[in-house]
């Protein structure tokens, strides 16, 4: 292992770092609403599907297509992840129950739109996703040049972003403040009068609109269409990397990108000394292994929001 | 009628929900059908068809499909089982797929390894099976009660550890010849049986119903019947009253977690030596876990309840390769369960509306007769 494999390895850690991320930050929004959503792996299968369907069929008539599929993506997350807001908030569903039906509904519902949009089980693939882009000057800087700003996937940009935006509106704002007072005791949120409803469909709805971005940035950057197989679990990976990096956006972003470093080592496995003679299953299986040991770790300390999960009862005390 | 408010409850209810929410997941079926631009009739034609093998358009009969359905079926009642054991003790078992997995790992082992006539064979293949289920299902049940780990994300994590676990092992340790299966298994191993196949026109039928009837006799004499049963169900209803009580909380999250893991285990073994007859590398989770918390959801975790879902979901199984070749995307199964399990976890709302209906009837109804009533 040389400093130029580590170099070559950090694009494509970063390009499997990013929607991890993406999808996390929306597991953020929503459970530190009070809300939690196992429903990420569906939401981004929605999202990616829209992403992929938008950007074949716009293809011929624009370059940005890729773009307005990423905007699709979110905004069919959103849609989507209103189903969980509205069973789990109005109709005091158990939020796993809600979270897990819309998983099963959207491998269903996707593959089944395939079916009558394309005639076929998967959605017609795209001649190219998003573009790779280089940051002029910044890439000229030795070692972190190359390593952050040649030949990236602008969609890593915006997973940093969006690790900024969600820190700066989760704790630095009122908004943020009403939200994460809703995951932590909705009943003496409500008693200041915050409407405890709105905050969470407010948190669970950016959770569709990240967890869609993110399928959406998936297909586009390491797809070349959408199948049933696209999001491959990552969607659980991003719920571990929440657990992992203990709620928080800076947290979060730790943990996707090291998921997403994990997964470029098993391409890379065979060529260092140390881990050729490993096999690869080892280390797919890494990032939930790492996950139960963080989970134990903190096991007894209250990192988590207080009230995440529980169905929220205006009459408790 | 002042006795009759919204939330009243009768007996029956109950059941009026998994009802509802299957006739209105059906429901919602047919209309995603209808706004695709295809016929509901032709889907609940394939729909009878995998569960009578009458086809009512030709008017004909064929037994495969039966059989096809039962087959669909075991598994994932099993699943259920598994999930609905857990749920009983309050524990939500996400784990089922993972487990099922190292079920059928560990059946793969003893199928391969082991020489023995098919009367020993068999039961060994099962019962490797339900302990490796078990002991997978003792990790999250042991996080619980001595870390209180909540048993959700680790049986998630755990899913995928077993899913590449049983990987590595079938490609690196059994030698797969074409990356996706191991060796055939000696026909010792095996529920499969010419005459039940012969029977059923050629299914894929075998034994395996029988490890399945079992099994669901177990989890109700179980749950239903013993000391440890009600224990466990204690610790579902209030985990701080039944330790208050002197029951020992930890030791039954572990046991009901190994017991639900064993249903799971054995469903491994189900599949590997009754559906196939060789160890398979998987590229993705099959869904067994999933639909086997379906079933047990729209079953009310009840044991009679969790066999009939279990068929109904086995026949929206079964169905769907009818449907495809009648044009309509199988996927509509998948559709329709899980509009049934957002019914059924849209319990709330459902009771709700039953009860306002229910309101507005009786007192229509009531008008006549409410002397009679107020005296009650």
């Amino acid at each position: 292992m040389n400093l130029g494999m580590i170099l070559e390895m950090f694009p494509i850690a970063l390009m499997f770092g990013a929607p991890i991320v993406m999808a996390a930050l929306g597991g953020l929004f929503s459970e530190r609403s009070g809300v939690t959503n196992i429903a990420l792996e569906g939401i981004m299968m929605i999202g990616a599907f829209a992403g992929a369907s938008v950007t074949v069929v716009l293809e011929p008539i624009t370059a940005m297509a890729p773009w307005l599929g990423l905007l699709t993506g979110v905004a069919a997350g959103m849609l989507f992840s209103l189903l969980h807001a509205f069973t789990s908030i109005h109709l005091k569903a158990d939020q796993i129950i809600s979270g897990t039906a819309l998983n099963i509904l959207a491998g269903g519902l996707t593959i089944y739109l395939c079916q009558i949009l394309f005639h076929q089980q998967r959605t017609r693939a795209f001649s190219y996703g998003l573009r790779k882009v280089t940051v002029p000057l910044l890439s000229k800087i030795p070692i972190v040049g190359p390593m952050l700003f040649y030949e990236m996937y602008p969609t890593f940009y915006v997973a940093i972003a969006l690790v900024v935006v969600t820190w700066f509106v989760v704790f630095k704002t009122p908004f943020g403040l009403r939200l994460r007072s809703c995951g932590e005791h909705p009943q003496a949120a409500a008693s200041m009068g915050i409407n405890v409803y709105s905050m969470r469909y407010a948190g669970v709805i950016a959770s569709g609109a990240l967890a869609g971005l993110a399928g959406a940035t998936m297909v586009l950057t390491q797809d070349i269409q959408y199948t049933v197989t696209s999001i491959h679990g990552t969607g659980f990976i991003a719920l571990a990397s929440l657990v992992f990096g203990k709620w928080n956006p800076w947290g979060v972003l730790g943990a996707g990108m090291f998921f997403g470093f994990s997964q470029t080592l098993s391409y890379y496995a065979k060529d260092i000394k140390i881990l050729a003679s490993l096999p690869l299953e080892v280390f797919y299986a890494l990032p939930y292994v790492l996950t139960i040991a963080a989970l134990v770790v903190f096991a007894g300390k209250s990192v988590g929001p207080k009230a995440n999960g529980e169905i929220y009862d205006q009459g408790k005390r | 009628m002042a006795n009759k408010k919204l939330g009243d409850t009768r007996k029956g209810d109950a059941l009026l929900v998994p009802v509802v929410a299957v006739l209105l997941g059906f429901a919602v079926g047919s209309v995603v059908v209808m706004i695709t631009g295809k016929s509901p009739l032709v889907m609940f034609n394939a729909m009878l068809q995998g569960l009578t093998g009458l086809n009512v358009a030709r008017g004909s009969f064929n037994p495969r499909y039966i059989g096809e359905l039962v087959i669909q079926a075991l598994p994932i009642i099993l699943t259920a089982l598994c999930f609905g054991f857990a749920a009983r003790t309050g524990l939500f078992n996400i784990g089922a797929e993972g487990q099922l997995m190292v079920g059928s790992l560990a059946a793969t082992t003893v199928a391969l390894l082991v020489r023995a006539p098919a009367f020993i064979h068999i039961p060994l293949v099962l019962g490797a099976g339900m302990v490796a289920g078990a002991l997978w299902g003792a990790i999250p049940g042991y996080l619980k009660a001595r870390f209180n780990v909540h048993e959700v994300v680790v049986t998630i994590m755990l899913n995928y550890v077993a899913l590449h676990m049983n990987n590595l092992m079938i490609l690196n340790v059994f030698g797969s010849v074409d990356r996706v299966k191991t060796a055939q298994f000696p026909q010792s191993a095996l529920l499969k049986d010419p005459w039940l196949e012969s029977i059923t026109n050629g299914s894929r039928l075998n034994w395996g119903f029988v490890p399945v009837l079992i099994a669901i006799v177990v989890y109700w004499f179980v749950i239903e019947k013993t000391t440890f049963g009600y224990g466990l169900r204690a610790v579902g209803y209030n985990k701080d009253a039944a330790k208050y009580a002197g029951m020992k909380v930890n030791r039954n999250i572990v046991l009901s977690m190994m017991i639900a893991g064993a249903f799971a285990g054995l469903a491994g073994a189900v599949i590997t030596t009754g559906t196939f007859s060789f160890g398979r590398a998987l590229s993705a989770a099959e869904g067994y876990g999933f639909d086997g918390m379906a079933v047990a959801l729209v079953g009310s975790n009840q044991a009679v309840g969790i066999l009939l879902a279990g068929l109904l979901f086995g026949m929206l199984k079964a169905a769907g390769p009818l449907m495809q070749s009648n044009g309509i995307p199988k996927e509509i199964g998948g559709i329709i369960q899980a509009s049934i399990v957002l019914f059924v976890a849209m319990k709330y709302g459902l009771e709700r509306l039953i009860s306002v209906l229910r309101l507005r009837r009786d007192k229509a109804s009531a008008l006549p007769v409410t002397g009679e009533e107020a005296g009650v």
